[in-house]
């Protein structure tokens, strides 16, 4: 079993905190995601729980050992890097082989394992030639084959796609789905692309300055996210925020700063009267409507299947629109949109924290 | 082939000689002289005979007086053209020479004497390959002793200086580790000191180590040098690290990552310094000339210098020495020359 908990897990580079006190659970064959934008720790965080990186304070339980003093080649886990890092100066054979020769593996074992993971990753007509030889698809099969013949308990992957073409990553990105299904093992994979951890993860972490921000299941996330930073980033387009605030008489109008009142539901969001707010909603939630919030529009995207309108509000804050199919709306036009009540988010304009009261 | 005669005969002018053909080729040529001129010179005088090494004006080429052997006389007498007086156009012999006049003989009568004027005359020479005084190496002198010695001496220490320099390169360049800046800054610091300021005690440390007089105390002394170090942390530090976490991962000990990661991935660094190493111990003279005293331990340096003495100098063994000496070197050089230049190009960071 490879359980992996992170408990009140830190790191400190002298006085600056990278990592500020981090847990999380992560079941045995979870396909967990670390997201977040760049700088945030998440590679910092992989590398800690793989030993590669000390940590300074707190601990990590793989399976059920502590791990913190054992040293990377202990803690049987594998991981895919984002440069592959492949050992230029050996053949694929080679790259596969090194890591079962280390654990004096018997040679009969070496070959039939290459053997089945070069067939299961279709690199078996590769096996001869240097990572130099190869496309950047097909270095990355290499790595994660170098990765899955050592039959680890935990995978880890550090932005594997990043350097691959758009085309490509969406393959790869189905076959790394793929092979969690049929290997079964924990994996943890980092990324800054939000669209990736959506559509492999089982759950997710968004990190933020060293910290996790949420942790759950992709859609939980996207649904009911605790703050505006995770409501941002996760979703394609971004959701858009307009900021207003609760009336002083009436603790269920929303006046926004564009003028336009909403009228919230009674006890969904737990506001106060008078607070200062930012009202979320996502750009394919917005409805058109005859009235309600003005938009006037600076450009639109269509992309045949889908078309998105970017526009601004009278008080210039940016809005976003996704409307489905093909849109007639031209740039210049003025717009009027309605947010759904059901769809809407409110966050604290101070904490940022989301208002939602949840009650499942 | 082909490419090559295209390659020196390219030239800049399509129909005729552009100017900055005659001054590229001149300069070439010039270069080509300057370089190969001496060499060739030592590889032509090695074949010389003693006395035509003494000859003034000297000639290029190795000549010898033709000799010729007549009934009556023990030894061959040597051969001259009569190019005036009486005789001119016949060839003969010389028995003797008195002051300016010869007594000669015609090898074809050897009764009849004849009186010459030596100004009527010219040696006749033919060329001739002096192959003794290669042989007489291995005859009089103990010639595969000293090659041993600068083997042994180059082979070991160049293996030695490898081993060391890649090690700590490795340490200085791939882990962090408190003072690892100072210990660099010592290592390049210690390039400031002069050899010759540190001759004396070093010969000190290797005489109370019991190593004078032995060819561990030429190898052991320059196991570390610092600009191997330098050149090779250098080279090291473009290796990615996400390639040693990679080989971590891999279960791969410090010691393996060292031997298959890093030695494997440092190549062409390794093979400049190799080369480096070796011309330097091969053509090192100061150190062994300190430590090795008996002529038994003489590398082929020292050996050299000994023929030549304070009033004598064994001219025709000294040259086909150093012939026999550069050999070696040249033909390492001239298999891995290309490395140097890759290696030197590729270690200035990519």
């Amino acid at each position: 079993m490879a359980r992996i908990q992170l408990k009140n897990v830190k790191k400190s580079y002298g006085p600056v905190d990278v990592i500020k006190g981090i847990d999380l659970d992560i079941q045995h064959g979870e396909f967990c995601v670390f997201v977040g934008p760049s700088g945030c720790g998440k590679s910092t965080l992989l590398r800690m729980i793989s030993g590669l990186e000390g940590i300074t304070d707190g601990d990590i339980i793989i399976g059920d050992d502590v791990v913190n003093d054992v040293p990377a080649a202990e803690r049987e886990l594998a991981m895919v890097f984002q440069s592959y890092a492949l050992y230029p100066h050996m053949t694929v054979r080679q790259n596969l082989t090194f890591g079962l020769e280390n654990i004096n593996t018997p040679k009969a074992e070496i070959d039939k394992k290459v053997a089945e993971v070069a067939k299961m990753l279709q690199i078996d007509q590769l096996l001869n030639r240097r990572p130099k030889d190869l496309s950047g698809g097909q270095r990355q099969r290499v790595a994660i084959g170098r990765a899955v013949v050592r039959e680890p308990r935990v995978f880890l992957f550090d932005e594997p796609l990043s350097n691959l073409d758009a085309e490509l990553r969406v393959d790869m990105r189905g076959e790394i789905a793929d092979l969690h299904q049929r290997l079964g093992n924990t994996m943890i994979y980092v990324t800054h692309d939000q669209v990736e951890a959506m559509t492999m993860a089982d759950k997710i972490a968004v990190l933020r300055a060293g910290e996790v921000e949420q942790f759950g299941a992709p859609l939980d996330l996207y649904n009911y996210p605790c703050n505006k930073f995770v409501a941002g980033f996760i979703g394609s387009p971004k959701m858009n925020f307009l900021e207003g605030r609760i009336d002083d008489q009436n603790r269920n109008q929303l006046n926004l700063d564009t003028g336009e009142a909403i009228t919230l539901p009674e006890g969904k969001f737990s506001q106060q009267a008078s607070a200062a707010v930012t009202l979320g909603i996502r750009p394919a939630h917005l409805v058109l409507a005859d009235q309600g919030i003005a938009v006037s529009v600076q450009g639109v995207e269509q992309l045949g299947g889908e078309a998105y309108v970017f526009g601004t509000l009278k008080n210039g804050q940016k809005i976003t629109l996704h409307s489905p199919g093909q849109t007639a709306i031209a740039r210049g036009d003025t717009l009027f949109v309605r947010a759904p009540l059901d769809n809407i988010h409110l966050f604290d304009s101070e904490t940022t924290r989301s208002l939602l009261t949840r009650t499942e | 082939m082909r490419n090559l005669w295209t390659m020196l005969t390219a030239t800049r002018g399509k129909t005729r000689l552009h100017w900055t053909d005659w001054v590229s080729y001149g300069y070439l040529i010039m270069g080509i002289f300057l370089m190969f001129g001496p060499v060739l010179w030592l590889v032509l005088s090695s074949f010389k005979t003693e006395a035509a090494l003494e000859r003034f004006p000297p000639t290029l080429l190795p000549y010898t007086q033709q000799t010729v052997a007549v009934e009556g006389y023990d030894d061959p007498l040597p051969l001259f053209k009569m190019t005036a007086g009486e005789y001119e156009g016949r060839t003969l012999a010389q028995l003797r020479r008195v002051g300016l006049q010869a007594q000669m003989i015609d090898p074809a009568k050897p009764d009849e004497r004849l009186r010459v004027s030596i100004n009527d005359r010219e040696p006749l020479e033919e060329i001739y390959l002096a192959t003794e005084n290669y042989t007489s190496l291995f005859e009089r002198f103990n010639f595969l002793r000293f090659f041993w010695n600068s083997t042994f001496i180059t082979v070991t220490a160049t293996a030695l200086m490898l081993l060391v320099n890649s090690m700590a390169a490795f340490a200085l360049s791939k882990y962090e580790f408190r003072g690892r800046t100072a210990v660099l800054l010592i290592v390049i610091g210690t390039l400031m000191i002069p050899q010759t300021v540190v001759l004396v005690p070093l010969f000190l440390v290797v005489t109370e180590l019991g190593m004078f007089n032995s060819l561990w105390g030429v190898i052991i002394p320059g196991a570390a040098t610092p600009t191997g170090v330098f050149l090779l942390r250098q080279y090291m530090i473009t290796i990615p690290d996400e390639i040693l976490d990679a080989a971590r991962m891999d279960r791969a000990s410090e010691w393996k990552i060292f031997w298959r990661i890093i030695v494997p991935l440092s190549a062409p660094a390794i093979a400049v310094l190799a080369i480096l190493a070796i011309m330097w111990r091969w053509n090192d003279f100061l150190w062994p000339l300190i430590v090795l005293t008996r002529s038994e331990n003489f590398t082929l340096q020292l050996a050299l210098n000994s023929f030549q003495g304070e009033l004598q100098t064994d001219w025709s063994s000294l040259l086909a020495m150093t012939v026999l000496t550069l050999l070696p070197i040249a033909t390492v050089f001239m298999f891995l020359q290309k490395y140097i230049a890759t290696g030197i190009a590729s270690t200035g960071g990519k």
